[in-house]
């Protein structure tokens, strides 16, 4: 039995009719009577290669089943889970543990994300390569929350995971530049009295990566990258024809560092909110592809770790089901297309993953798509799928809202409402 | 009036009225009996997370005087201790019947927090947070500095120099904050590493030399503490380079103008940023400094307790 999508309109501008059959695109053209879908942009499924799932070990903020609703919620159809849960995600056990509970929730693909370092504490190598052969075929590795900043451990892990295609997601923080950082450093943050997190913390780590990237000729993606300077650095080692891929979160899009003026936690998030002029280069570099991806960083935390002092709260913020109403403010309303779009937040993260049967909306490939109404226009709740609440983006009206996801042919999302 | 967090939430009006309100409220420092009954049957806490024994007793004095009782009230920093929150903490007390929490804490915005995040309904002074604010010492500061010119309104015109780690200084920030509202011109000086960024435009001239700066002849030198943990972070060579840079030495003190005052909020380092030969001159505001620190507290804790908008 198929299900033909009727009168969709295709990221090139296009209408059609998409045809489903046993999880994948049959067809893609002229036919006839289905679900009505008119209005609605066609897209790949969305893929995030930035998402904390909190599981195993933080299952108060998030689960990989509560994660995974909110990631289909908002219109993904796979989510690279990073390694910082405890236990860390950094052998073989953990990261199967991630993936079979992925497959158990049955929401989206859950991809878990290995460890760089054992621990997370960037001393030694994490067993990257138990972790890429194991079931779970682990690609990116990454130890997000801390910088891996010993240049000879980054230097060797860039080389090691080259054997079996794999890359590097950086978390590029040097961290005697920022002991202490609380946020943005400048002007503000000086008469906030908050110590500042200096934009060249960022852009040191990821000139210098860039650099072992280019002499070892492994491949690196940067993590959130927040500054006008790191989106110059990512421009010139592009140009140099370093295999560096970067991505932008989009809280990073759209926020700046003077929400942080009242010292609510809401908006402490690290790397932090910089000034305006820093998300207008974000912006620009989103539309001319110096940044790849859009990464959420979904980083949900339960109630208690926010509602107290601005330094003793957690870092982070929740993004799954606001992200791709974020973009289309960034890329439709910056005078960028719908194919731009699907390559930032599904295609190019897809490839750099190396997801097999994600990313593309084309016959024959499995049926991973989102149908957003692009006209629609909502306030965003801070109540969602997720666990947590920590939303700061609640209150807001954005563009766009997931009307269908589609997960291997099988609906999780349909007229708005997620699958029980 | 109901909360004292920092000096930007004051206008010009207001900080003037405090000072006023100080100035009166030291006659009672004079008299016999030392006491109001202007807060009798209100009740005070000092909240101090970090120790420090003058400020308050400062505000324990300030309270007495004006017949409140006081709760001292010492505790540790929530997240290091893994104890109480501040959120709990704050609501005990409040369910214990404290009208205003008098808060001195290690985080910036702290005393913010509790003011704003809807915890509790209690009036939130500020006794320093961080190196945010301390702006019961910027008005105390403005109050000396007031009297020893002797004007009877703003500071316009005065000159000020504030000398030392600005960094790490609330002194500092509510100081500029509030010498610009009244009017004075400020610099501030010591090592770049000391020097925060974007100090400017809070309102301050920057100068990287003390000695070109005391040229300009400025009618008060604010001398600020460096604190011993500060030594050890790199910030300067040593302290004897520090010293002979940046304090007010014998020899920095013989060429100051005789009408230069000279103020330090204590405690002092003796003989490394400040010479006793200065420190104990009459052109030293220091005991001034702490005799107004009373008044003014008086004139806050009445302000956010009786004030006409409670």
């Amino acid at each position: 039995m198929s299900t033909i999508l009727s009168n969709v309109t295709l990221a090139n501008g296009k209408s059609a009719d998409i045809e489903i059959e046993k999880g994948v695109v049959t067809q893609i053209g002229s036919l006839g009577k289905g679900i009505d879908c008119s209005g609605l942009i066609a897209l790949p499924g969305f893929v995030d290669l930035h998402t904390h799932l909190r599981q195993p070990g933080f299952e108060a903020s998030e689960t990989v089943l509560s994660g995974s609703r909110s990631a289909a919620a908002g219109g993904y159809t796979a989510v690279l889970a990073m390694a910082n849960t405890m236990p860390v995600a950094d052998s073989a056990g953990v990261v199967e543990q991630v993936m079979q509970l992925g497959l158990e929730a049955g929401y989206c693909q859950v991809q878990p994300i290995g460890a760089v370092t054992k621990g997370l504490v960037g001393e030694e190598l994490a067993a990257l390569g138990s972790m890429a052969n194991s079931r779970a075929q682990v690609r990116v590795f990454s130890d997000d929350g801390n910088c891996v900043h010993d240049p000879l451990l980054m230097q060797r892990a860039l080389q090691y995971v080259k054997s079996f295609d794999g890359v590097i997601a950086q978390h590029a923080q040097e961290p005697k530049l920022t002991q202490g950082a609380q946020m943005n450093d400048g002007a503000l943050a000086t008469e906030l009295g908050l110590k500042g997190w200096p934009a060249v913390a960022e852009e040191a780590i990821i000139a210098r990566d860039a650099l072992l990237a280019e002499q070892t000729g492994s491949r690196l993606h940067i993590c959130h990258l927040t500054t006008a300077g790191a989106v110059d650095v990512v421009r010139w080692a592009k140009n140099r024809g370093i295999a560096i891929t970067a991505e932008v979160t989009p809280h990073h899009l759209m926020l700046t560092e003077e929400s942080v003026r009242g010292y609510n936690p809401i908006y402490k998030v690290n790397p932090p909110l910089r000034t305006k002029e820093d998300t207008l280069a974000l912006r620009e570099a989103l539309l001319d592809g110096t940044i790849d991806v859009l990464g959420t960083d979904h980083a949900p935390h339960s109630a208690e770790k926010k509602d107290c002092e601005w330094e003793a709260a957690a870092f982070g913020m929740v993004a799954l089901e606001h992200a791709a109403s974020v973009l289309q403010d960034v890329i439709i309303g910056g005078g960028g297309d719908w194919e731009l779009f699907a390559k930032v937040i599904s295609s190019r993260a897809a490839k750099i993953a190396r997801l097999q049967g994600q990313g593309a909306l084309a016959v024959g490939e499995p049926a991973n798509l989102t149908l957003i109404d692009p006209a629609a226009k909502r306030v965003i709740e801070s109540k969602t799928q997720s666990k947590s609440e920590n939303n700061p983006f609640a209150g807001m009206e954005l563009p766009g809202k997931v009307i269908h996801t589609i997960y291997r042919g099988e609906f999780t999302v349909r007229e708005g409402a997620l699958r029980a | 009036m109901k909360h004292l967090i920092s000096i930007s939430d004051l206008t010009k009006a207001q900080a003037v009225k405090l000072l006023d309100d100080a100035s009166e409220l030291s006659s009672v420092n004079e008299r016999e009996v030392k006491k109001l009954p202007a807060l009798r049957g209100k009740t005070v806490v000092n909240l101090f997370f970090e120790n420090s024994t003058r400020t308050r007793i400062s505000f324990e004095v300030a309270a007495k005087r004006l017949s409140a009782d006081v709760i001292n009230f010492s505790a540790q920093t929530s997240s290091l201790s893994k104890g109480e929150s501040l959120k709990d903490t704050a609501q005990t007390l409040e369910a214990l019947g404290a009208h205003a929490i008098v808060v001195r804490h290690p985080y910036s915005g702290a005393a913010h927090a509790l003011a704003h995040r809807g915890w509790i309904s209690s009036s939130i002074i500020n006794a320093g947070d961080g190196s945010h604010e301390h702006p019961t010492q910027a008005l105390l500061d403005a109050l000396t500095l007031r009297q020893a010119f002797g004007l009877n309104a703003d500071l316009s015109g005065l000159n000020v120099l504030i000398v030392g780690d600005i960094l790490h200084s609330r002194v500092a920030r509510s100081n500029v904050l509030l010498l610009n509202l009244l009017g004075a011109k400020v610099t501030v000086a010591g090592p770049t590493t000391l020097m925060p960024n974007g100090i400017e435009k809070l309102g301050a001239t920057i100068s990287h030399n003390f000695d070109e700066a005391l040229e300009q002849k400025p009618d008060a030198v604010m001398m600020l503490r460096v604190q011993k943990e500060r030594m050890q972070g790199s910030f300067f060579p040593s302290e004897r380079e520090y010293a002979k840079n940046w304090a007010l030495s014998s020899e920095r003190f013989r060429r100051l103008s005789s009408s230069t005052r000279i103020l330090h909020p204590g405690p002092m380092n003796r003989g490394f940023e400040i010479a006793s030969e200065a420190a104990d001159s009459n052109q030293s505001l220091v005991l001034k400094q702490v005799a107004n620190g009373v008044s003014v507290r008086m004139a806050v804790l009445y302000a956010t307790l009786a004030g006409e908008e409670n």
